[in-house]
């Protein structure tokens, strides 16, 4: 199986499209690892796998970092419902990750890389080993890269198996060390106790292709896009009700509206914008921007027409959370049926609203109180639901089931 | 099984070992192998790694049980997982699914009496642009529809016996 599939997928123009391989590299390697980790410092790249913390920091700390062996992990985990920008840049800009990954490597000073990618895309394999070995044939992958003495690195790809919390980081380097994928307290944060306890980068897959980008356009280019405190482009999966689905490569400080016309979903009643851990936006509030200072996302964008029912979508994300949650913590795992059995009753038309109420209580107990992301996210959709759909999702009248033949026919 | 079934599959064990490493970094890399090569990981290989590795096979138990892609039951030559989350949910795969269950007369969860197929639920399969998405073993299939099921079973019988990893009889150790 090769990757026509991922081909398939409609996008519009893409800035890794008029990138060359090895531009970015070359000019890395130019310059000592402190400069040009000061120009993916000035460029404001944060990161695209959607918590956005600044990328320079993460680099700056791990440089830092006291530690002779260290690692840079490309985290291709790519599990947030509606997201799958990631499968197209590993289908067709591989190259620019790894050598995203090579500049990383170069910045913190690493000889190790590492691609974690998830089991449902082991067709994506053979292509990207493909790749690898085509950079190691051309010497921009192994003991001295693109002939530079002294710096040493490659990448091998480990697979998932199945686990969305295995994106989390820690939980990532749990499962990298052969363990259950289940997050670790931070701090310590991998930049000083990573995989194997040695300080490793994680970063997201679009995270390392912006950084070769940079390297080879320069950090003003970037940070002349977007918005002061977002700077750059990113890339969205778009999915649903819409007349263009695909990955699109729009400005950071969109608004959902100009998201809406550029795919042709200007009739959608909500847009859940960041996936099942994400919040859903009602058209009243179209004019919101997707940044990291209003909507942040790792880019999923799921557009909901006029006849689409939210609480069905809100069950559907819960009853993903709760087969995805590692139940290691209490909030997480006794919150998440809670929620799922309060939406039943919404569904049913029995939901009183002193319950939703408290139901809503437990929501923002579970987004402080829980160990990771996941638990802490888990309540997100449903929260935003009823804050601005109340009349959509209150006093539901179930339609009476036909009575059984067997009735009928006595 | 057969004495020398087990002193067989001990020796493979050993030499993916060799290939793969012993270390514990190793054991899901490891457990991948196996899964891939005998449909199931048993109880006697959680039991001849944990001895390979020298950690309990408790542990080994612990991570096999944690990850949706490792089964301690034989599955199916071909394991055909439909995308349930939210695109695909709103492209329709509930009529896919029940068009596989009718097919296959099996339910979700379930294996085929003839150990071809298995019939499993996947989440978000990152193919939401193409919907209702399924895979079946490795391979993606988008844009399913209940009257394409019929054919992509068809071409995995029509495989099954040419490209067949294993026999009937290795996914039962
Ligand atoms: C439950 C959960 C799942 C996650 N899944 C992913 C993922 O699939 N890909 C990803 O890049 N980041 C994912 N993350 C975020 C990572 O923990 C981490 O922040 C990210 O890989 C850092 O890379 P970045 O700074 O380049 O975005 C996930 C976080 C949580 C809590
Ligand atoms: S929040 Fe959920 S997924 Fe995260 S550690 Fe707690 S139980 Fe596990």
């Amino acid at each position: 199986m090769t990757t026509s599939a991922a081909v398939q997928t409609t996008t519009n123009r893409l800035t890794f499209a008029a990138i060359e391989a090895g531009q970015g590299l070359n000019a890395a390697l130019k310059q000592p690892p402190a400069d040009a980790l000061r120009q993916v410092a000035f460029s404001g790249l944060r990161g695209r796998g959607g918590a956005g913390f600044s990328t320079s920091l993460k680099w700056e700390l791990a440089a830092k970092s006291a530690g002779e062996r260290k690692y840079v992990v490309c985290n291709a985990d790519e599990g947030e419902p509606g997201t799958f920008k990631d499968r197209v840049i590993l289908a067709d800009f591989a190259d620019l990750v790894f050598e995203g990954m090579t500049i990383g490597a170069w910045v913190i000073g690493a000889a190790h890389g590492i691609v974690y990618l998830r089991a449902e895309y082991t067709y994506l394999r053979p292509h990207l080993e493909a790749v690898l070995q085509r950079r190691r044939d051309a010497g921009l992958l192994g003991s001295a890269v693109a002939g530079q003495n002294g710096f040493a690195f490659d990448i091998a790809i480990r697979m998932g198996s199945g686990a969305y919390v295995c994106g989390e980081e820690t939980a990532l380097i749990e499962s990298l060390e052969g363990q259950r994928g289940e997050p670790r307290n931070r701090p310590p944060f991998p930049i000083d106790t990573g995989f194997l306890g040695n300080p490793t980068i994680v970063n997201n897959v679009e995270t390392f292709a912006w950084v070769t980008c940079i390297l080879a356009k320069g950090a003003d280019w970037f940070k002349g896009l977007g918005t002061e405190k977002s700077t750059g482009h990113k890339l969205f999966s778009v999915s649903g009700d819409c007349a263009r689905p695909g990955v699109y490569e729009l400005p950071m400080g969109i608004t959902v509206a100009e998201l809406l016309e550029e795919v042709g979903g200007e009739a959608a009643k909500a847009v859940q914008i960041g996936g099942a851990a994400g919040q859903c936006v009602p058209a009243a509030r179209f004019d919101r921007t997707i940044a990291y200072e209003d909507i942040p996302t790792g880019g999923s964008v799921i557009v909901l027409g006029p006849q689409r029912d939210l609480l069905r979508m809100s069950r559907n994300f819960l009853e993903f959370f709760l087969e995805e949650s590692c139940g290691q913590c209490t909030p997480c795992r006794e919150g998440i049926p809670k929620l799922l059995e309060g939406v039943e009753l919404l569904q049913n038309g029995r939901c009183s609203m002193t319950y939703l109420e408290e139901l809503c209580g437990l929501g923002e107990t579970m987004q402080q109180a829980s160990k990771c992301g996941l638990g802490q996210s888990a309540p997100n959709a449903l929260l935003s639901i009823v804050e601005h759909f109340q009349d959509e999702i209150l006093g539901r009248v179930v339609a009476k089931r036909p009575p059984a033949r067997r009735e009928r026919t006595a | 099984m057969l004495l020398t079934e087990r002193e067989r599959l001990r020796e493979e064990l050993l030499q993916l070992i060799g290939q793969i490493g012993r270390d514990r970094s190793a054991l899901l890399p490891l457990l991948q192998e196996v899964q891939r090569k005998y449909c199931h990981i048993s109880e006697y290989c959680m039991q001849v790694i944990a001895d390979l590795l020298d950690i309990h096979p408790v542990e080994v138990h612990s991570v096999v049980s944690f990850y949706s892609f490792l089964d301690e039951r034989p599955q199916g030559q071909f394991v055909i997982r439909l995308c349930r989350t939210a695109t695909c949910d709103m492209a329709g795969k509930d009529h896919v699914a029940r068009q596989l269950r009718n097919d296959l007369r099996i339910g979700f969860g379930q294996t085929t009496p003839d150990g071809k197929f298995s019939l499993d639920w996947a989440n978000c399969l990152g193919m939401c642009d193409q919907g209702p998405a399924m895979l079946v073993n490795e391979r993606i299939f988008t844009r399913v529809t209940p009257e394409k099921v019929h054919g992509i079973l068809a071409e995995c019988r029509q495989m099954f016996g040419a490209h067949a990893t294993s026999s009937p009889k290795e996914r039962q150790i």
